[in-house]
């Protein structure tokens, strides 16, 4: 009986130790009617004071959980759609989209202030609604050039010409959210059939010395001669707002520009989570993520532009890291149906 | 650790006193104890996620079993080179850090000389960096223009490999140091006195005995360099794959399950073989040593001995060219203002969030968060790694309890040899109200410690062990025999060898807990992220003030470990005392 009594109490003992290693989390876990939990990107960021307002005035608290790159998050939504981690998704982008849509993983929901320029990019009548957009584009070191004293690439085509073998850095499609933006635009300018467009295109900058990449941090930093890091390439893949970051001392002028003659527009989108536990809430915070409030705190906090183009944008972007006129990329049909197959293609084609 | 322990021994002391039955039952149930929260911890943690997530890479689209995967992937001549790569890569790695690790244990250990604690814990400070950082750092070394630029490295296996001995053989310094400080001497010194020469001295006496914490580091490091993530991408260039590699792109990026649970068994066959053969390697060796405390084993540094001469030129060339030049490199880099000129401006941008806000918190606040998170990882990890060590130091005399004992062995380790992204993934699939508990697991704070906890287990059990199961089974005998109960043999004998390991396990589970990135960057965060996290971010932002911060707060968290480690050291010296 003792003995007995004993195993009893080491139960006990086992459980209240399960129990208060659970318990840690509890208070946060807890969802109640006034938490209205997010899910984004690593790349999220919002001002303080603007989160703020939105809590007093809607009366909701904000979770933020942040869940890796544009992928990761995109294949967390998808893998645990039958119990979604929170209510909101911020930051699927036009590459991944579909595959989150064709899971069935978000729910219709189109926010009454959508600015007009918003529209347009709206997909699966509300399942996702544009919040950002950055145009992927191939930047030139200026400085470089001028100092060695060559001529520059004036469009992505130039790229494959003698002389400019072994000066181009590009990012891995299977790894790089840019990598795969710029590869994609790199689909519909060079185009088909493969064989003389955009597989062409990469045959012939593989045998042009092209380096490539695993991510946009380590070519910026390590390869690119413009970043001021000792690296010695000054043709990258990068963004059409980068310029703006790498200004002369005076910051009258930049460094390095944009060829703006290829770029793919990455829009990245929110959406409401099917099953997601506070509806009501999460179509505050979409509302209040299109809102100029939010849309023109974009630029200083997640270096991207804002969907809305009435917001006005900091002075350097407008002068010195504009988006494109023209964009290229394939569907996003076609993305989700040949995406991996491509990207296949192009391990071979540059890698093997 | 203390509380459980020392519960566990007042349990078994209690019986003692009531009667032999009581005795025997009460001692079988502080040992189920014992067994069972471990399992059903790494069962939770590990096992269940791992398996949930590699079920689903073989249910086909209508439900039921679907191993066209199997095939198809088995197949691709892709994937066999894949697999060469990786072994190529595990076993050099190994090969080196043990190579060069042995001759850095013993002057470390066995000599004396000021500096030293100094020294140990710089060695150990590489383990813990994050492996973008130490990426970047050998990048820009073994680039054209780089310091070691006339190697051709760049982007090359040895590039990786490099860098792999530059985490690792800090495991196999300390591993193979806490085992040889306390291997007594005068066996070595009896042969040297009956005419063998040192290297026969060596080979034949200290070697053998030394062998266990061998093959235990060496199974870590195996383990650490055949899943190696983040270095093989920086390093190997875009063109060298591993299977690790290639799990996580076909997981994150492809979602394609079929292929990475493929990759994942494939990765687990080797890892299991690895595992089996130290095993092996350890079983033979194994027996019990005379320990005894370090002022009798080691001896002040001398010049006019041949080993202490020749094993501070190999120290001095391995800490000096392999670990001091990337981090000087680090430094020297971290000092420099973003517009050029020297100074300490980066620091001072430590207590911002960066350029342009580049960061949610600034990087004091993720220290702060780093170092709660590894707090909770290391009691976590000594709780149940201590009780796994305590189990597997035992030597049951029915076989077959002894080959289950090896088998509870073998898959303690198995969270070193699976892909961190199978883990993070599998994660998401199982722990919404897991065991009944009505809370969704998924997104509280405590599953970051849990996940850190899960990869400082391995090590916990690995530095406790060798010195647990070198304790001679005649002490616990002979203090049986004379009437300790078996709790008192634990709390008398075992207890006090035990907390010497104790420190040490604590200090390596807290640095690998600061460092760690793969599964943290994945699991939800609702408070705060860690210090290696918001480097990660920092490095992802344009900016030179960002990239500055990056540096500065690397250095910064290089620093805290050293200081962890070598507080973990004089813990250990204090108590140590039996």
């Amino acid at each position: 009986m003792q003995t007995r009594l004993r195993a009893l109490g080491g139960a006990i003992i086992a459980i209240a130790l399960t129990a208060s290693l659970a318990s840690c989390g509890d208070e946060e876990a807890s969802g109640h009617d006034g938490t209205v939990t997010l899910l984004t990107h690593n790349s999220w960021a919002v001002s303080e004071e603007v989160l703020a307002a939105f809590e007093a005035e809607s009366g909701f608290t904000v979770r933020h959980i942040p869940l890796g790159n544009a992928a990761e998050l995109t294949n967390q939504i998808v893998l645990t759609k039958d119990a979604p981690l929170g209510d909101v998704v911020f930051g699927i982008d036009n590459t991944f989209a579909s595959r989150a849509l064709d899971a069935g993983a978000l729910q219709t929901f189109i926010p009454t202030n959508l600015s007009a320029s918003a529209t347009g990019y709206v997909l699966d009548e509300g399942a996702l609604i544009p919040v950002t957009r950055g145009d992927v584009c191939i930047n030139i070191d200026t400085a470089w050039f001028a100092e060695h004293d060559r001529a520059e690439p004036q469009r992505i085509a130039d790229l494959i010409r003698p002389e400019f073998a072994d000066l181009t850095v590009v990012l891995n499609p299977a790894t790089s959210s840019p990598g795969l933006a710029f590869f994609l635009a790199t689909i519909d300018l060079f185009g088909e059939p493969a064989e003389s467009g955009w597989m062409h295109f990469w045959i012939a900058l593989g045998d042009n010395g092209v380096r490539v990449a695993e991510s946009w941090s380590a070519a910026y930093r390590t390869e690119f001669s413009g970043s001021g890091e000792g690296g010695t390439r000054p043709i990258i893949v990068s963004y059409s707002s980068s310029p703006a970051f790498t200004l002369t001392d005076d910051g009258q002028a930049t460094t390095t520009r944009a060829l703006l003659d290829g770029c793919f527009r990455q829009v990245e989108y929110a959406g409401i989570l099917t099953g997601a536990g506070n509806v009501e809430g999460a179509q505050a915070l979409i509302e209040f993520l299109v809102s100029p409030t939010f849309q023109a705190d974009i630029p200083g906090q997640m270096w991207v532009y804002p969907i809305d183009d009435a917001v006005e944008l900091p002075a350097d972007w407008a002068r010195f890291g504009p988006l494109a006129d023209t964009v290229y990329g394939p569907s996003a049909a076609d993305i989700e149906a040949n995406r991996d197959n491509w990207i296949d293609q192009w391990t071979q084609i540059v890698l093997d | 650790m203390v509380a459980a322990g020392s519960r566990r021994c007042d349990f078994a002391q209690s019986d003692a006193r009531a009667g032999h039955s009581r005795r025997v039952a009460g001692n079988v149930f502080g040992w189920s104890l014992t067994i069972a929260l471990p399992l059903l911890f790494l069962g939770v943690f590990f096992a269940w996620p791992v398996t949930a997530l590699t079920a689903r890479g073989f249910t086909g689209v209508e439900g039921g079993i679907d191993l066209s995967g199997v095939a198809e992937v088995l197949t691709n001549p892709r994937t066999w080179r894949l697999v060469r790569n990786t072994l190529v890569q595990a076993v050099a790695g190994t090969g080196a850090s043990v190579v060069l690790g042995l001759p850095v244990a013993y002057l470390l250990y066995r000599t004396r000389f000021r500096g030293r604690a100094a020294l140990r814990g710089l060695v150990t400070v590489p383990f813990v960096l994050p492996t973008v950082v130490v990426g970047v750092a050998f990048q820009a070394l073994l680039r054209p223009d780089g310091w070691f630029g006339f190697l051709g490295w760049q982007e090359t296996l040895p590039a990786v490999i490099l860098a792999l001995v530059f985490f690792n053989v800090s495991v196999v310094v300390r591993t193979v140091g806490g085992l040889w400080e306390r291997l007594d001497p005068r066996v070595e010194q009896a042969a040297r006195a009956l005419g063998a020469s040192p290297w026969r001295a060596f080979r034949t006496i200290t070697l053998p005995a030394l062998t266990p914490a061998i093959a235990s580091a060496a199974a870590v490091v195996f383990l650490f360099c055949a899943t190696a993530f983040g270095v093989v991408l920086v390093l190997g260039g875009a063109g060298y794959n591993t299977v690790e590699t290639e799990i996580f792109r076909r997981t994150t990026q492809f979602l394609d399950l079929r292929t990475a649970a493929v990759l994942s068994i494939l990765q687990l066959a080797v890892v299991v073989a690895a595992l089996i053969a130290s095993g092996r390697a350890r079983a033979n060796r194994e027996r019990a040593l005379h320990l005894q405390h370090e002022g009798i084993t080691t001896h002040s540094w001398s010049y006019r001995s041949g080993a202490d001469v020749a094993t501070a030129a190999a120290t001095l060339l391995i800490a000096g060219g392999l670990i001091l030049t990337p981090l000087a490199g680090l430094v020297s880099r971290s000092l420099r203002n973003p517009d050029g000129s020297w100074g300490l401006q980066n620091y001072r941008a430590l207590g911002t969030t960066g350029q342009g806000n580049a960061l949610v918190v600034t990087v004091w606040q993720a220290l702060a968060a780093s170092l709660r998170t590894a707090a909770i990882a290391t009691m976590i990890a000594l709780t149940i790694g201590g009780m796994i060590a305590l189990v597997l130091s035992r030597r049951p005399r029915r076989r077959a309890v002894r080959r289950a004992l090896g088998l509870f062995d073998a898959v303690v380790m198995l969270p070193l040899g699976v892909s961190a992204v199978t883990v993070g993934f599998g994660f998401f699939i199982t722990l919404n109200r897991p065991l009944g508990l009505n809370i969704d697991l998924r997104t509280a704070g405590l599953l970051v410690p849990i996940a850190q906890a899960v990869v400082a287990i391995p090590l916990v059990v690995r530095t406790m062990l060798p010195v647990l199961r070198a304790i001679d089974p005649r002490l616990r005998e002979a203090a049986a025999t004379l009437g300790a109960a078996p709790g008192r043999v634990l709390r008398t004998v075992d207890w006090p060898l035990a907390l010497r390991s104790l420190g040490l396990a604590a200090g390596f589970a807290f640095a690998v807990s600061l460092g760690e990135f793969g599964a943290t960057a994945f699991l939800a965060r609702p408070d705060s992220a860690t210090l290696p996290v918001v480097i990660f971010r920092l490095i992802g932002r344009p900016g030179a003030e960002n990239y500055g911060m990056a540096l500065a707060a690397s250095v910064v968290l290089a620093a805290l470990t050293a200081t962890v480690m070598m507080l973990a050291e004089r813990l250990r010296s204090q108590a140590g005392e039996f």
